[in-house]
């Protein structure tokens, strides 16, 4: 039965190589072997990926939180992280959709849920996206940190990272990098914790609502009367460290989580009569 | 017209794919030896690079990015696992035509890239072209002009190595260094020459 | 295993090597070389994808039409690429976020569609699959050799650990930043070439014009 279906199968293959009828059975054949192997494994894998990508965002954001310690299960630890939408236009939160299925790279990428930017458009992100998620961190029902997600160009890839802040808006409580491409060694210390761990207690944002946080060429002496603003860079990988600068500056800012901080800690708002600096 | 120039800069020196990104450097240290050769297979990067950069983006934009399948009515389909294999179908369908066309019309050159044209296939620099061209979302228009610019930097790199290369025949090597050995060290050099390029902002 | 199966396996890791010798696989080899367990992971998923390529190819290579047998290889190649990395970013998330480019750039590894091309395509499965996983040995060891002595030099640690104590950090070690760039790759292969055609001088390249030695005569 089977040796009968496969009669005209084996007479294609026994045709010389370069006739173009065996051509295209040999081309069908290895597509179709090739596709079933890629989209099974792809299929059966996609629940476990998920899982880890989700469970490694999880981990940053308790890791960042400052949750994180032996024996700490980051899941666990999630659980008692809310995770609110915002719009950043207003700066209100928004809850018509679950902020735990929603992507901001996503949003970014369409034109109807985010906004182009030009000539302001230092992060070098393009377009932003017109909503964010944000994880509040409470400690015995007080509020105890905002944690950010934030984005934008390095030198060779787009970082993607955590801001954590402290509820009064002006003061960081951390930073992590937990996806980047810069260059091994140099600029990929920014995700190093050496480096990150200079980060808590900075000064974000000036008494005028405008973000004032950078990463300074060199290190920073530590009775330098901005040392509070001020992180030290990283060596040889200014481009990176500027990236850093930008992308801060941008989020904190009028087109970032601005109006959002503004609302909801104690930056002054500098949406009317504010000038861009 | 302004930022297609100084994307065009860009991809030629600032982000030279051959000593900025380290891609495709088998075909760059063996093709390297005479200028002729550097010159016929530089051309051919280029014009593969330039003709596959926009149609992958094309690829990318209508068939496999997440929702990119709406026009068809599935936009709920994310097709990106199948972005490597698309990408390096695309390339290697192009290279065996560019084959095909060299062999029928110029085959001197033909001859003289010997096993060196089906191996543009697995170019680094060409399948990185494509992969920069989706991670930075380049237009069909930007990939046009991002393909040709970095065609033509590596075929930049390649050409002055085998400029470098041809000079060296006279100088005295130690025995151990000669050829390959001399060659690694000569491209280290002009890497760190080039890096000087990458602090531009334009 | 006779003597020239035995061959097959053996000659690619110093007598043929495919970095040092053949010139084949040196993008990656720059690329993943900052840090040894990277290094070691790319190791091992070339060597897979390279044997699996390899075994694959020589057992249809009487169906291949010519036309068309370089798509028909890099489908395969790119076939098996994909699967390592779905494989690596379900069961192995954080050295695949670390790798993730240089996976994909498997595919364009010119060792694994030149021992393709050279030698499955002519031969049968048994020696294609020591031919491949000779290679694929060769490569580890270089990659290795080169991730090892980058990351000693360059960061003072192996795998993590610390090795050479860093100034920074109140020790002695102060760390050579070239190393972890990759005019620094280049140098360490390089180097390592002279050293293998050193201790193997039939790999000598014949220089294509010798110096002419002028022996002057006294009082000339």
């Amino acid at each position: 039965m089977i040796a009968t279906a496969l009669q005209p199968l084996r007479a294609v293959f026994a045709l010389p190589n370069d006739d173009p009828r065996k051509t295209v059975a040999v081309a069908l054949a290895l597509c179709l072997a090739c596709s079933v192997v890629v989209s099974a494994t792809a299929v059966t894998l996609r629940p476990l990926q998920e899982r880890n990508a989700a469970l490694a965002l999880k981990r940053e954001v308790v890791k960042v939180a400052g949750l994180a310690g032996p024996g700490m299960d980051p899941a666990r630890a999630f659980e008692q992280i809310e995770t609110r939408l915002v719009d950043l236009d207003t700066g209100t939160f928004v809850d018509d959709a679950d902020p735990r299925t929603y992507s901001y790279r996503d949003a970014a990428q369409d034109p109807a849920r985010s906004t182009a930017l030009g000539d302001t458009d230092i992060a070098g992100i393009r377009s932003r996206p017109d909503r964010m998620p944000v994880y509040l961190v409470r400690e015995e029902g007080e509020l105890r940190s905002i944690i950010l997600p934030v984005y934008g160009a390095g030198l060779w890839s787009t970082m993607h990272g955590l801001l954590a802040v402290a509820p009064d808006g002006r003061t960081a409580r951390g930073l992590t990098f937990y996806e980047q491409r810069e260059t091994a060694g140099l600029g990929s210390e920014v995700a190093s914790e050496r480096w990150l761990s200079q980060w808590p207690g900075k000064t974000l944002i000036g008494p005028d609502g405008e973000p004032v946080i950078r990463v300074a060429k060199g290190n920073v002496e530590a009775g330098s009367p901005n040392a509070d603003r001020r992180v030290d860079g990283l060596s040889g990988a200014t481009l990176t460290g500027n990236g850093v600068t930008r992308l801060l500056r941008f989020w904190l800012g009028e087109q970032g989580y601005g109006p959002f901080l503004a609302k909801h800690t104690d930056v002054p708002s500098r949406r009317r009569g504010g000038d861009h600096g | 017209m302004e930022h297609y120039l100084s994307l065009l800069f860009k991809a030629v020196f600032v982000e030279n794919l051959a000593l900025a990104f380290f891609l495709g450097m088998c075909t760059f240290l063996a093709v390297s030896k005479r200028i002729a050769t550097a010159l016929g297979l530089g051309l051919a990067v280029i014009v593969v690079q330039t003709i596959t950069v926009p149609v992958n983006s094309l690829i990318h934009r209508f068939l496999l990015d997440e929702g990119a399948l709406g026009w068809a009515g599935i936009g709920q389909v994310d097709l990106s696992f199948l972005g490597l294999i698309t990408y390096i179908g695309v390339i290697a369908a192009m290279v065996q035509i560019l084959e095909m066309l060299l062999d029928r019309y110029f085959p001197a050159l033909y001859q003289a890239l010997g096993i060196f044209l089906p191996l543009i296939t697995v170019n680094c620099a060409i399948l990185g072209g494509s992969l920069f061209m989706v991670e930075r979302g380049y237009n069909l228009a930007e990939s046009t002009v991002y393909g040709f610019g970095s065609g033509l930097g590596w075929a930049l790199a390649l050409v002055l190595l085998a400029g470098i290369r041809e000079k060296l025949k006279y100088s005295d090597v130690p025995n151990g260094l000669q050829g390959l050995g001399i060659t690694f060290i000569i491209t280290g050099l002009m890497a760190m020459a080039f890096m000087s390029f990458s602090g531009i902002q334009l | 295993m006779d003597r020239t199966q035995g061959k097959l396996l053996l000659e690619p890791i110093v007598d043929n090597n495919p970095i040092t010798l053949q010139i084949l696989g040196i993008c990656s080899a720059l690329a993943v070389t900052t840090k040894l367990a990277p290094a070691i992971t790319m190791s091992i998923a070339l060597t897979v994808v390279l044997v699996a390529a390899s075994v694959i190819i020589s057992l249809i290579r009487r169906h291949m039409p010519g036309s068309i047998r370089i798509i028909i290889q890099m489908t395969i190649i790119a076939s098996l690429v994909i699967v390592v990395d779905q494989v690596l970013q379900a069961f192995a998330y954080e050295l695949s976020k670390q790798l993730s480019v240089f996976v994909g750039l498997i595919i364009t590894n010119c060792i694994v569609l030149g021992r393709a091309e050279a030698f499955a395509s002519k031969n049968a499965p048994w020696p294609s699959f020591l031919d491949a996983l000779g290679h694929g040995l060769g490569y580890s060891v270089i990659l290795i050799a080169v991730a090892a002595i980058r990351e000693l030099l360059g960061a003072g640690t192996l795998l993590g650990v610390t090795v050479l104590p860093l100034i920074e950090d109140g020790g002695w070690y102060e760390p050579n930043g070239l190393m972890l760039l990759a005019p620094g790759a280049f140098f360490i292969i390089g180097l390592m070439i002279w050293g293998i055609r050193t201790w193997r001088p039939r790999q000598v390249e014949k220089p294509e014009y010798r110096i002419h030695i002028v022996h002057r005569t006294e009082g000339s």
